[in-house]
């Protein structure tokens, strides 16, 4: 609580930015629509304009501020109008039509959900085999970490064809994509939660004659909880972000992904920017309800974040 | 064919992995040569079972091409490939990683002269970094245009919060005891800073550096996808897919591999002549 006026405050500026910047980005455009409303502008031929900068031209026209709020194609539109733009694609529309942002949600939520299960479930399976194996540790061990090194959303675009042409479409793909982004984090998050017991620990529970099972479930999986939350909250943004990125040059026609391109190559920027707020804050309560479990489960455990 | 296909690839399976199990477990184990060959065994017992496979099983290389066909491709390709790894490495994320690096050290260090700001900033700026950020992309193309100027865009707004959530992290890492031995010595705010607590934050910002070479090659990468001159690695992977020449895919994804690892190896090599004092930098003795 004690943050709350802080962070405020820091987005209050940084949307004041924003609603600032709105005026010159869009002075080129709303000069060349007041013109043919007939309205004075200076300089007052395009060629002149197009030499001013836009915050030269933004202090030549004052008359002009307002408009540069309420274009239909802006180049930088203004909060409020994506927030009327969200409204209208959340709200407003039945979750089944095409121009929902609801139904894109779910599109892309779905795959991110899937693959998410997926590559956490693989990751930790793997992180509990390197743990109790020595080869597996030294052979896996260095490519796991070396991976995370690599930009792996670049396989994308051809694991959706490669998928493609072997007649598997739609959902699973994208699944793919994102099982695969979740899966590093969690296998190097977890190999370090289950190593987390120390030596004096281990020896404690072969003093009490402890079978390997009973040491792993009592000890070393309760042990790896915190890491597991840390992983989990990094691999399920990794898994949206893959999801959205699998749905752009693949011609997806649904999802998040899908929306942001449509708006692209249609010139309806206010498409694009609400999709791309959509998946922020579709992001950010993904993350936020692990944060939540995290705290939720750590405090009935007794233990602290790692 | 699919039976012998299984079976020698299985073959090779158990003989890489018997050798990996006697190497992981001999006395030996812990030398610096045996840790960097079990690795290398298994990457190439993976190699030669993806070659077998694909070779016997007569996989067409539109769906999976065997991994000697990327290789002469990558060696018949180097020219294309270089022009794309200079537009796209260079230029586009080179560019735009420093520019997010130096912004995101600009405002850590105004932010850290404040308590009210860090306090806001930190927040802030960790959320912004779980966000899709990437997808600023087409925004950006849009702005700024096809050329790598959009892309070092991306890029930097990319790099820049995981750094500055770091480097504001990083600063405020002193202990009281520190600070006040600094002020018995006289020194003010800015030998403070660069005697005490900027070394003492360089560990929090490398690892701030490290997370976002990842993140720069991504966006230079990703937003190739939404519109680039004919060059970039970004635009070759995305019509090379859509010529089904997924040979060439492949090598541009070994050479995005070989520039994340050697950008993160040049990043973690100066964090050790930096931080040479810090405890997870030292060698450890047995």
């Amino acid at each position: 609580m004690k943050s709350l006026l802080p962070v405020l405050s820091v987005l209050g500026a940084i949307l004041l930015l924003w609603v600032v910047a709105v005026v010159p980005m869009n002075m080129h455009l709303t000069a060349d629509q007041a013109q043919r409303q007939d309205i004075a502008v200076s300089p007052d031929t395009p060629a002149a304009r197009q030499e001013l900068s836009g915050i030269g031209l933004a202090l030549r026209n004052p008359q002009l501020f307002g408009m540069t709020y309420t274009l239909d194609r802006p180049r930088l539109p203004s909060p409020h109008q994506v927030a009327v733009e969200m409204w209208e694609t959340v709200a407003l529309k039945k979750i089944t039509s095409r121009r929902s942002l609801v139904y894109h949600g779910w599109v892309t939520l779905s795959a991110t959900l899937l693959g998410f299960v997926i590559g956490t479930g693989l990751g930790i399976l793997l992180a509990v085999g390197i743990v109790y194996n020595r080869a597996m540790d030294m052979s896996v061990m260095p490519w796991a970490i070396a991976s995370q090194t690599i930009p792996i959303l670049a396989l994308a675009p051809m694991i959706i064809v490669m998928l493609g042409s072997i007649g598997i479409q739609g959902l699973f793909p994208k699944a793919v994509i994102s099982a695969y982004l979740s899966f590093f984090p969690v296998v190097v998050g977890m190999v370090k939660g289950l190593r987390r017991p120390d030596a004096m620990q281990l020896d404690l529970l072969r003093t009490y004659h402890a079978s390997a099972a009973q040491g792993f479930w009592k000890l070393r999986l309760p042990a790896s909880v915190p890491y597991l939350f840390a992983s989990l909250k990094i691999g399920i943004s990794a898994s949206l972000v893959g999801a959205i990125v699998a749905e752009l040059p693949t011609g997806a026609r649904a999802g998040f992904g899908a929306r942001m391109l449509v708006g692209d190559q249609y010139g309806q920027p206010l498409v694009t920017w609400a999709a791309l707020f959509a998946a922020a804050i579709t992001a950010a309560a993904l993350v936020g309800l692990f944060s939540i479990l995290e705290r939720w489960t750590l405090r009935r455990m007794g233990m602290q974040a790692a | 064919m699919t039976g012998p296909a299984i079976i020698s690839a299985l073959l090779v399976w158990s003989v890489g992995w018997f050798v990996n199990t006697r190497l992981a477990n001999s006395r030996s184990a812990h030398s610096r040569a045996v840790q960097l060959l079990v690795p290398a065994i298994f990457g190439l017992t993976l190699l030669i079972m993806w070659e077998l496979l694909v070779r016997m099983l007569e996989v067409s290389p539109i769906i999976l091409p065997p991994p000697t066909m990327i290789a002469s491709r990558f060696a018949g390709e180097l020219p294309i490939l270089w022009a794309d790894f200079e537009q796209t490495i260079i230029k586009g994320a080179l560019t735009g990683y420093i520019v997010g690096m130096l912004a995101a050290f600009g405002v850590a260090v105004l932010a850290d002269r404040s308590d009210f700001l860090t306090r806001g900033i930190l927040p802030v700026g960790g959320f912004m970094a779980a966000l899709p950020i990437v997808g600023t992309a087409p925004i950006f193309v849009r702005w700024l245009g096809s050329d790598w100027q959009s892309k070092a865009a991306v890029v930097a707004v990319m790099v820049f919060f995981p750094i500055l959530v770091n480097a504001v992290a990083g600063l405020r890492d002193t202990s009281a005891m520190q600070r006040d031995l600094m002020r018995t010595y006289g020194a003010g705010y800015w030998p403070t800073l660069f005697k005490l607590r900027l070394p003492a934050a360089m560990p929090f910002i490398f690892n701030g550096l490290k997370i976002a070479t990842t993140l720069a090659l991504i966006g230079a990468i990703v937003a190739e996808f939404f519109g680039s001159p004919t060059v970039g690695m970004g635009f070759r992977i995305s019509t090379s897919v859509g010529q089904l020449a997924l040979d060439m895919v492949w090598a541009e994804i070994v050479v995005a591999a070989l520039a994340g690892s050697a950008f993160y190896g040049t990043m973690a090599w100066i964090e050790g002549r930096v931080t040479f004092w810090h405890p997870s930098q030292r060698k450890s003795q047995k």
